[in-house]
């Protein structure tokens, strides 16, 4: 176990053995894997595969109860420093969005450089509005997130993981909420945002997007990884037979 | 331009109706609405005609102005009302300085506070015999509103307001029970409705943080927490406020004898930590009702514990239950009058000491109703502001 970190040191996220239960309810069943610097990964399966609860371990929205999950070289253990440090260096984007209603879309995106990296009021707003720029939105700043459509809601939330200046972005289902006229435009800013080199992990459906970006596309199944190849190996030429099964289930529609 | 007919906006139709068409509408619509309106009339006709009959011939107003400094400051002294005036001007000029630079909220306590005490202040510049003062309320009112004209947009005074609203509960205890060489007036001697609001005053402020701070307790993971938290709201729930004030009062004194705390003090003691286990079951509603994902939101961006209550789900949890929360502080208000039953005078225990003057026998009516016109003036006050702190957070 000690050299663990050695022998992926080109790795920014290692996983070994990962186990989480909901109760009595084995959710991950011993998940080992690592994913490299500047790597996209596309985490697909059907519902229930625990693939969500996967990517939530790795900012410990969810505490994993065995293995070892190390984020840039820090362990995530019950040591609350531990925590902190990785959450600033990893940026999270939620299917339902969750942005503060009662902030506008400015201070949504500005609150945590405030208060976290202590960055001044102007400093933070300055950035803030560079990147809602970049994601298309700076004219709807002083908007509250009500007044503003699913699509621009969750482009706002990606603004709000950035302005962290994360290391990782993690994607829980970005899309699934989103009425399909909204789609593309939230993978139009996922495609930017992957030709930057940001390291992504995405929980997602969307089949095109996994060809066209990721790297690796892992597909889980009952709390275990199954499959995991580049996307032209994967989609082209699938070996488990879940993995084709679920492939031509998705791509029907 | 004039080629580019725009489709035609109208406007929707007007809601406004002539009174005679609204009460048609409204009130005689069907035979048995008719027949509705014309019993209430007589009911009201009924009701009111004795009442009226009686403020205006039958009953004797004189027993308010002659009482008026006892109704307001009880047994406290005449020659050092002047301290009252102190610290009524204190407050009224720290409330105008905060509604000038904060605006808001402050700005509509200032608007609701000049209001009313201007309309009594012009009632009382009527009564010569009624107070040493008549136009000190006026004077109140005019530091009030110039203070705001002074505090506007004055951003650099905030932490000197700040501190000056920590200061003034001991500047108000030590004006009024006095310093260096001015006499002491002792607690005993407070009374009427300066007990009532200091009393309430006080209960509301200390209680409002004590509550919220047992809520977060009660939906703590620290099992200690949680377990005192729960203990203490559900103890507190259970015992009626006046046994709880008998306990600070009688029963304290006999399990700690070397312990000597003013009784004032202890009744402030016993209603803020009556009404805070109530505060904390309000406010925890509102925390339930924020959902999950603001939580893990604010985790996944690094913040704390501390700071995601105070930034993320206190802000959006307070504001759905502003109206629970100011009906405690209502409820509140009128429970200071339960310290009658400690000897303490409050508004409604002088009502009862001027009842029983022989000098005044027989006017419960005229006495008891002015008590109740008072506490009905600081209660709505409550509520109206209530109102318009929802109407501006676009809440309710």
């Amino acid at each position: 176990m000690a050299d663990l970190e050695n022998t992926l040191d080109d790795s920014i996220i290692i996983c070994k053995d990962v186990h989480k239960w909901f109760d009595d309810f084995h959710v991950l069943k011993g998940i080992t894997t690592a994913f490299k610097k500047g790597e996209k990964v596309v985490i697909c399966g059907p519902s229930g595969s625990g693939k969500s609860t996967f990517i939530r371990t790795i900012n410990r929205l969810e505490i994993h109860q065995r293995g070892r999950i190390i984020v840039d070289g820090i362990e995530l253990s019950d040591d609350l420093r531990n925590i902190d440090r990785i959450r600033q260096e990893v940026g999270m984007v939620f299917q339902q969005f969750n942005l503060f209603p009662h902030l506008s879309v400015l201070q949504n995106v500005t609150l945590s450089p405030i208060w976290v990296k202590k960055l001044s009021k102007s400093e933070a707003e300055s950035e803030a509005l560079a990147l809602l720029e970049r994601v298309g939105i700076e004219e709807q700043a002083h908007k509250f997130p009500a007044q503003i459509s699913g699509g621009q809601q969750q482009r706002v939330a990606i603004a709000r993981a950035l302005a962290m200046q994360p290391k990782i972005m993690l994607f829980d289902e970005p899309t699934s909420a989103l009425d399909p006229e909204m789609i593309n435009e939230v993978l139009d800013v996922m495609r930017e945002l992957a030709a930057s080199g940001m390291t992504m992990l995405v929980v997602t459906h969307e089949m095109g997007f996994a060809r066209e970006v990721a790297d690796r596309v892992i597909f889980m199944d009952e709390g275990a990884i199954v499959e995991e190849a580049a996307p032209g190996v994967f989609f082209d030429n699938p070996q488990n037979e879940r993995t084709q099964l679920f492939i031509s289930q998705t791509l029907q529609h | 331009m004039e080629e580019q007919a725009p489709s035609p906006v109208m406007k929707p139709p007007t809601k406004s109706k002539g009174i005679l068409r609204w009460t048609k509408e409204n009130l005689f619509n069907t035979w048995y609405n008719a027949l509705f309106t014309l019993l209430a009339v007589v009911f009201l006709y009924v009701v009111f005609k004795g009442l009226l009959t009686w403020a205006f011939t039958e009953a004797n107003w004189g027993v308010i102005p002659a009482n008026l400094q006892i109704f307001l400051v009880g047994a406290y002294p005449k020659d050092e009302i002047w301290r009252v005036w102190i610290v009524i001007y204190t407050l009224g000029l720290l409330l105008g300085l905060s509604a000038g630079i904060w605006g808001g909220l402050a700005l509509r306590l200032a608007l609701v506070i000049g209001g009313v005490g201007g309309g009594v202040g012009i009632i009382l510049a009527f009564f010569p015999a009624a107070l040493s003062n008549r136009f000190g309320l006026l004077g109140g009112v005019a530091l009030l509103a110039g203070s705001l004209f002074l505090g506007r947009g004055r951003k650099e005074l905030r932490l000197w307001v700040l501190g000056g609203w920590l200061l003034s509960f001991p500047w108000t205890m030590i004006w009024l029970h006095g310093f260096a060489g001015l006499p002491t007036v002792f607690t005993s001697n407070w009374g009427g409705l300066l007990l009532t609001l200091i009393l309430a005053a006080v209960g509301i402020v200390v209680s409002f943080p004590l509550g919220v701070l047992l809520a977060l307790g009660r939906r703590s993971n620290l099992p200690a927490i949680k377990w005192f938290s729960t203990a203490y709201i559900e103890t507190v729930r259970g015992v009626p406020l006046v046994t709880i004030l008998f306990m600070a009062q009688i029963m304290v004194p006999i399990f700690l004898p070397d312990f000597r705390l003013d009784k004032i003090l202890r009744a402030m003691l016993g209603i803020t930590l009556f009404s805070a286990a109530y505060m904390a079951e309000n406010v925890r509603g509102g925390l339930q009702a924020i959902p999950k994902g603001q939580h893990e939101a604010a985790h996944a961006l690094g913040l704390n514990y501390p700071l995601t209550m105070l930034l993320i789900v206190l802000p959006q949890a307070l504001r759905s239950v502003i109206p629970a929360i100011v009906g405690q502080f209502i409820s509140l208000f009128k429970d200071t009058s339960l310290v009658t039953v400690i000897g303490l005078l409050d508004l409604l225990g002088i009502a009862k000491t001027v009842i029983a003057n022989p000098d005044w026998l027989g006017l419960q009516a005229e006495v008891y109703l002015f008590a109740a016109a008072i506490y009905f003036v600081f209660s709505y006050s409550m509520s109206y502001i209530s109102q318009r702190i929802e109407d501006a957070l676009g809440v309710g």
